[in-house]
């Protein structure tokens, strides 16, 4: 059979030589790529309390965003769920009644908004398919949990606080 | 008279066809199809003297006739222009009407709210499509664009005269298939709008066809208003046993759900059959009607998303190894709030609201 690559090498079945037969250089050998490991700069970072840094473009967990006044932006409009190469999100959509002007900024907004974690792959297209500035991938890693349950993330989990409510 | 009639040869961006006389050139340019038919926001076929207001038809003649061959000197609407023998036009051939049309996109979206992440008809709105293709991506308009409260013609039409560009469609609907009509458009110039005088509701039987011929989402059905996007149903064609009209419709459905009932439209999104309020507003289960099969969509449209045609779903192999069905770790019907059971939006008459989402969480 025709080679894919010169890269392989035939096993050398030859009898050891007298030094290879002594053990001590060959284990000399190794300990000293050993020991040289110990003073090289490490590759691991002590996790929790040291963070790697992120890439300015990392995509993380989803927020849903509210406008200056705390209202929510979403409308529903399904440009991301359509955006979604996962078919991850979902929502359901309800008009804004008189009254509710402070909650929602558009006439229509999302009763429902839902993301599959399970499925959602973070390509950020449903960010980039956003009309009204509504959903963004933060700098957060997606947390992990014990039960499947968990991993569909509803609308009062992805929305930001509001930060009128502060006070 | 003769018998037969001579036939007119019209060479439209250098494909020539012959057509009867009388034949406007948009309909002529119809009969080759593909690129070189101008696109229309106000004419409709199926509306004797509808046409000749958004100008969004513009076309060059470039040749007159075979007996007066000097070109037309102003670009001419094509819905509105007949043909003459030897005719030549020029459609996307021609710079001067790409130009044109880009400006014509320009005006027609001066006033318009571009609130396509709201309005229903985002999807397969003429406009979008029309803008998509031959606007350009600024408007050069500084002033505040001119607002209406939306309005409701009637329990089932909901109007929004910002999105409105005057095409003057539904008022020929309502002339053509109604006795009495009874909305129109009042006032002149940028204070044009349409309406009922003093909030009269319409409710002629078929009066729901205003809502199909409407090229972009100022009228809309308020049985299908936020339900769903329109890309997220499914279109099949279905018939009725209905006594006031031919019964045939489109239905556009989720699972089993029937969301909103359209007329079937041809290639150029124009009403085959008028249907009637009942069929259009009334009939929303899917038991009501005899469904013929998938509706045929554009491949450019976005509503043909997400269909999969011809494809077979895979068989299950169970492993010979486990030799055991997979554990269905989580169904996420279970866990998902969305598209429960218990709200049928399909059936709530008009828009949900935050009430009809109470009490279950």
């Amino acid at each position: 059979m025709e080679k894919l690559t010169n890269r392989s090498i035939q096993v050398n079945r030859s009898p050891m030589t007298i030094s290879e037969r002594a053990y001590l250089p060959s284990i000399l050998k190794g300990l000293t790529i050993t020991v040289g490991h110990i003073f090289k700069k490490k590759a691991t970072v002590s996790y929790p309390e040291e963070k790697r840094p992120f890439s300015p473009v990392f995509r993380g967990l989803h927020i849903l965003n509210r406008d200056e006044e705390g209202r929510e932006r979403c409308t529903a409009c399904g440009l991301c769920a359509l955006a979604c190469p996962a078919e991850a999100i979902t929502m359901e959509a309800a008009e804004r009644k008189p009254g509710e002007e402070h909650m929602y900024r558009e006439e229509k907004y999302a009763a429902k908004y839902e993301i599959n974690m399970l499925r959602c792959i973070f390509c950020g297209y449903c960010e980039e398919a956003c009309p009204k500035d509504a959903v963004y991938l933060s700098e957060t890693v997606m947390p992990a949990n014990y039960t499947r349950k968990s991993f569909i993330y509803k609308k009062e989990d992805l929305l930001i606080p509001n930060p009128n409510n502060k006070g | 008279m003769s018998e037969a009639t001579p036939k007119f040869k019209v060479t439209i961006d250098n494909i020539t066809v012959e057509v009867a006389p009388g034949t406007t050139i948009l309909n002529a340019a119809r009969s080759i199809g593909g690129d070189v038919t101008p696109p229309a926001m106000c004419y409709y076929s199926k509306l004797p003297a509808s046409g000749g207001k958004c100008r969004t038809c513009l076309v060059e003649v470039s040749k007159g006739s075979e007996k007066d061959p000097r070109p037309m000197p102003k670009l001419v609407p094509s819905c509105r222009t007949t043909v003459m023998d030897g005719m030549e036009v020029k459609n996307i051939t021609s710079d001067k009407v790409l130009d044109a049309r880009k400006g014509i996109v320009e005006f027609l979206l001066l006033n318009h709210p571009l609130d396509c992440p709201v309005c229903d008809q985002a999807g397969e709105c003429d406009l979008q499509n029309l803008s998509y293709e031959h606007g350009t991506e600024q408007t050069r308009y500084d002033f505040p664009r001119r607002t209406f409260e939306k309005e409701d013609l009637g329990p089932n039409i909901q109007l929004h005269m910002t999105r409105c560009i005057l095409c003057y469609r539904c008022v020929f609907t309502a002339e053509q298939l109604t006795q009495k009509r009874e909305h129109g458009v009042l006032e002149r110039g940028d204070h044009a709008e349409i309406s009922t005088l003093l909030g009269k509701s319409l409710d002629n039987e078929f009066i729901g066809n205003i809502i199909d011929v409407c090229p972009v989402g100022a009228l809309t059905d308020k049985t299908f208003r936020f339900k769903n996007r329109v890309w997220f149903t499914k279109p099949v064609d279905a018939h009725c046993s209905c006594t006031k009209c031919s019964g045939k419709a489109r239905l556009w459905m989720r699972g089993d759900e029937v969301y909103r009932v359209t007329a079937r439209k041809n290639e150029w999104n124009e009403v085959e059959e008028w249907i009637c309020n009942e069929c259009r507003f009334e009939r929303k289960n899917a038991k009501d009607w005899v469904i013929e099969g998938p509706s045929k969509i554009k491949r450019s449209s976005v509503i043909s998303q997400g269909h999969y045609v011809g494809t077979k779903p895979t068989p299950v192999v169970i492993d010979k190894v486990i030799g055991k069905e997979p554990k269905f770790l989580m169904n996420i019907h279970d866990v998902s709030d969305v598209n429960k059971p218990e709200i049928e939006l399909s059936r709530i008459p008009g828009p949900a609201h935050s009430d009809d989402f109470k009490g279950n969480k």
